[in-house]
């Protein structure tokens, strides 16, 4: 076994690291107008909705194909949000959806 | 009130007069997220770790993927472009684009973080993950300001984990159970959307999260998860700023937005008075 990938590895950190660090380091980000401000504020809301609604709703198949996918997945999401929204605590309504996926593929022998 | 996130230097916290009640309470909700992603991290580290060593890579080199890569969706693809004898070339390229979405994290917290020193900011940028946004960015708008320790703790929670646990899983991963199988794949996008949902306080949050999500599958089913996210990111406020009506924010919101002072409101009236302008700034325990 060698050790050859770590050139990979750093070559894929380089690669990586501009876009973690490009508007973070340059100049200006600090004296933007104020609807880029806002436009960055709704970067958040945005961005962090995207990466649930994939990661429960989109299914990579081997042959690289892409599918929607509805399970209870889904209804674990919405009931997490609704959780988050009315108890306004973000653990506990992972810990509800971890609870109610867990309970049904036990079930449901999935 | 500064009339921009940069007008007064961003005040540390822990080196004023201790810490107020109010970084106290927002800390202890920070550490509980942050517990709570941790189990996905630590789950997803033991598989990266059982992965990668099935996959034939040694130990230098999957730890070598974690250290200078630290983005689990672009090591994972990348184990299975080795092993399968994809050019390097082309794993860069992947890479590339797989990682893209920092550059919207980067982007949002920029704002937060420009008078840090650019050493700090470096180091900010190196451990800036999915994960890590997730906990900051509704840390610092508890707070009315930038954080400094704050990130590191949510780093802590996340960074130490996922190298831990890929060690673990490497060296003992055959034992490990699926953690599918107990839920835990749901905990990251239920933490992203329980994130997202704390940090909608009006229309235009709303907007940016409903529209996201959609662009983002909608994007995603056609050229890619990596595609569509970043697409969702970059095209959904966009449309929220078109869609609702309301006013451009004037200098003084957006103060309040990025201040580096508290907020008008202390938080723990804000709770208790339910229903105030700033309760989207508390995920309350």
């Amino acid at each position: 076994m060698t050790d050859d990938l770590v050139v990979l590895a750093l070559l894929m950190g380089a690669v990586t690291y501009p876009w973690r660090a490009v508007p973070l380091l340059a100049p200006g980000f600090d004296r933007l107008p104020p609807l880029a401000l806002e436009y960055l504020r709704l970067v958040g809301p945005a961005v962090l909705a995207a990466l649930a609604a994939v990661a429960i709703l989109v299914v990579t198949e081997t042959s690289g194909a892409h599918r929607l996918q509805v399970g209870i997945e889904l209804v674990a999401i919405v009931v997490a949000v609704a959780v988050v929204r009315w108890r306004r605590n973000v653990f506990l309504g992972i810990l509800t959806a971890v609870l109610i996926v867990a309970i049904v593929r036990l079930a449901t022998g999935g | 009130m500064p009339s921009s996130p940069s007008a007064t230097p961003a005040a540390d916290p822990s080196s004023a007069d201790g810490e107020t009640p109010s970084l106290r309470s927002a800390r202890r909700r920070l550490i509980l997220d942050g517990a709570g992603l941790s189990v996905s991290a630590i789950a997803f580290g033991l598989v990266y770790g059982l992965a990668a060593r099935t996959g034939g890579l040694s130990l230098v080199e999957m730890l070598a993927m974690s250290v200078f890569v630290l983005a689990g969706a672009a090591q994972f693809a990348a184990i299975g472009l080795v092993a399968g004898g994809v050019p390097w070339l082309a794993i860069l390229l992947l890479t590339t684009l797989l990682n893209a979405r920092h550059v919207l994290y980067s982007a949002a917290l920029a704002p937060w973080l420009a008078s840090r020193r650019r050493l700090e900011r470096a180091a900010i940028a190196y451990v800036l993950t999915d994960e890590t946004f997730g906990l900051t960015l509704p840390h610092f708008r508890r707070l009315g300001r930038a954080d400094l320790p704050g990130y590191w703790i949510a780093t802590a929670f996340i960074v130490p984990t996922w190298f831990a646990a890929n060690v673990i899983g490497y060296l003992g991963g055959q034992g490990i159970p699926d953690p599918t199988r107990f839920g835990i794949d749901v905990v990251f996008p239920a933490a992203m959307a329980g994130i997202a949902a704390a940090l909608v306080s009006g229309r235009r949050e709303l907007v940016a999260a409903v529209t996201g999500a959609a662009i983002a599958v909608g994007v995603s089913l056609a050229l890619g998860p990596s595609a569509g996210i970043v697409a969702g990111g970059l095209l959904a406020p966009l449309l929220a700023l078109l869609i609702s009506h309301s006013p451009p924010p004037s200098d003084v919101e957006l103060a309040g937005e990025y201040a580096v002072g508290p907020l008008p409101q202390h938080e723990d009236e804000n709770e208790t008075s339910g229903g105030s302008p700033t309760d989207h700034l508390m995920v309350a325990r």
